[in-house]
């Protein structure tokens, strides 16, 4: 009754500021920016800054309102093979970069919890430092290791297992090597926070009635962590469709993605409509991993 | 332990940390030329102190990661608040979808979006006639609000909520009580949540490249311009110093948590 009474209250506007501070920051400057993609997206391109034509003119003869809504800018998308093969492949190194991500982070979170909770703490703390360090940096120091004159090459050749350097940068390898490597941490920290909050006892009774360390496994400690996996695999697929830097440093020309296609109609082309509907597309692409990602969010906060 | 665990734990964090060490290794590397060791040098970290270029674009980073952090400091722990204290209201699914989203997001849509937003806004409101720190400044809070929600989040599930409550049965309005009750008590996650939006605002790149204007170019913005042409041991003594900084923050963070978290129990 008395929560029933506050919602008429003087309180409930001091309620509703609060909440209304982050919720309008949040409309306008998250929310509100993807309509403006969605609407520049209809406009065509001008040369001219900013090089958007307006959606509607105004005729001052015929005192009438002139649209120009284009949807050209999609038609030029599906013309042009090179944007579906863009999102084809961002989408494919996308998905075995995170599988691959899981595959590595998943015994890696695994043996954390099995840790003593001092270790448990030090190795979390290792996991979390390439976390915060900058990704810009972490990429770089692939180039200096996979160039032609970089570590790897000059140590395969000290050691005498090739006499020519072999090509490791700009391939499609070390996409995925820098994207395992950038996301890992990602992965790791969700896959950990799912582990830790299992109860023991499972296990150990499990292992009592006689069911093999694998069956175990399948049966006790994988299931228990799904929502860990699928965090921690949303986490890392959805950045990297979109992904810039990595393809940018240590792809090459013939691989394609579509963050770094986006970007280069942005800034090389400035069209900066076709970059916009390249931008929607990409949004419908990851529109239901990022909801599953949110609705496993909403569940894990409402525990 | 199975030996298995032991040696994917081993192998990982080799993975994760031997191209840091080699990165940090070659900065000091005297000879100019690629993993040819010319003997030890700090001449590129001399050099460093020397370009203006490079300390100015330093400079700009480190104003846009301290507003940045500080807006997003008080945006997300409103939001936090509202997720976790405020019950149910009308809205509140749309809100905390909006409030994750920035997380996951592609930086190339988000920065294009903020963009457009920005150029809209000045043909119709006048502002921002240029962009430059305060547009990446609003960029940055954004997305690493989205970043101290968690933090903080976290932090208010495992809070007593009896002392909130105490405080409004005692007639504080819901103003008063977050003030003088729930943000003393946050504040060590505050702070926590402050460094992780500042190291964040500090990285990036592509937002930042989206949203900045002539004379406001930042670190990460002159890193990428650098590394996109050749590889540099100037840019790998930056890289050393910007590493080692963040890690010694982050180890004393982390240590600082560990202390206050032993008090607690």
């Amino acid at each position: 009754m008395k929560r029933f009474l506050s919602l008429f209250s003087k309180d409930s506007l001091g309620k509703k500021t609060i909440i209304g501070i982050p919720y309008i920051w949040f409309l306008i400057f998250f929310l509100l920016p993807l309509f403006y993609v969605l609407k520049i997206s209809f406009s065509e391109s001008i040369i001219a800054s900013p090089p958007i034509a307006p959606l509607f003119e105004y005729d001052g003869d015929e005192q009438t309102l002139i649209s120009t809504l284009r949807l050209s800018n999609y038609g030029y998308l599906i013309e042009d093979n090179l944007y579906l093969l863009a999102y084809l492949s961002s989408i494919k190194i996308a998905f075995f970069s995170t599988l691959i991500t899981l595959l590595i982070g998943y015994p890696m979170a695994l043996a954390i919890t099995r840790a003593n909770k001092r270790l448990q703490l030090a190795l979390l703390l290792l996991v979390m430092l390439p976390f915060f360090t900058s990704l810009l940096i972490r990429v770089y120091a692939w180039i200096g290791i996979l160039r032609t004159d970089g570590t790897i090459n000059t140590i395969l050749m000290f050691i005498g297992v090739i006499d020519e350097p072999i090509v490791l940068l700009q391939t499609e390898f070390a996409m995925y090597l820098g994207i395992v490597y950038a996301y890992l941490p990602f992965m790791i920290l969700p896959l950990y926070a799912a582990l830790e909050k299992q109860d023991k006892s499972l296990l150990e009774a499990a292992r009592d009635l006689g069911a093999s360390p694998a069956i175990a496994f399948l049966t006790v400690t994988l299931p228990a962590s799904v929502s860990g996996i699928v965090a921690g695999c949303m986490l890392v697929f959805i950045p990297a469709v979109g992904e810039f830097v990595i393809p940018s440093l240590l792809g090459g020309e013939s691989t394609l993605m579509i963050g770094r296609v986006l970007w280069d109609e942005f800034f090389a082309n400035r069209d900066w409509p076709v970059a916009s509907a390249v931008a929607i597309v990409m949004l419908a692409i990851l529109i239901i991993p990022i909801m599953l990602f949110q609705n496993q969010q909403a569940k894990s906060s409402g525990e | 332990m199975s030996r298995f665990l032991k040696i994917s734990l081993f192998a990982g964090f080799s993975f994760l940390y031997i191209p840091i060490f080699i990165l940090i290794f070659y900065s000091f590397n005297a000879s100019k030329r690629g993993a040819v060791w010319g003997g030890f040098s700090t001449e590129w970290y001399g050099k460093l102190l020397q370009d203006q270029q490079i300390l100015d674009a330093a400079w700009i980073s480190f104003k846009v990661a301290f507003l940045s952090a500080s807006g997003a400091v008080i945006i997300g722990t409103l939001a936090a608040v509202v997720l976790v204290r405020m019950g149910k209201f009308r809205g509140r699914s749309m809100f905390s979808g909006l409030v994750s989203a920035p997380l996951v997001m592609p930086e190339v849509i988000t920065g294009i979006s903020l963009l457009l937003l920005f150029i809209s806004f000045k043909e119709f409101l006048g502002w921002p006639q240029q962009r430059g720190i305060a547009t990446i400044v609003i960029a940055h809070t954004t997305f690493t609000a989205a970043f101290v929600v968690l933090v903080v989040q976290s932090r208010l599930y495992a809070l007593d909520k009896s002392l909130e409550e105490a405080s409004a049965d005692l007639g504080a309005t819901p103003f008063e009580t977050f003030f003088y009750v729930t943000v003393p008590i946050i504040a060590p996650s505050l702070a926590a949540g402050w460094m992780l939006a500042f190291i964040l605002s500090f990285d990036d790149l592509v937002i930042a490249s989206f949203t900045s204007g002539p004379g406001s170019t930042t670190l990460p913005m002159l890193i990428y311009s650098k590394v996109k042409i050749a590889v540099s041991p100037d840019v790998n003594a930056l890289a050393t110093i910007i590493v080692v900084s963040i890690s010694l923050v982050i180890a004393a963070l982390a240590i600082f948590a560990f202390k206050n978290q032993k008090q607690e129990h």
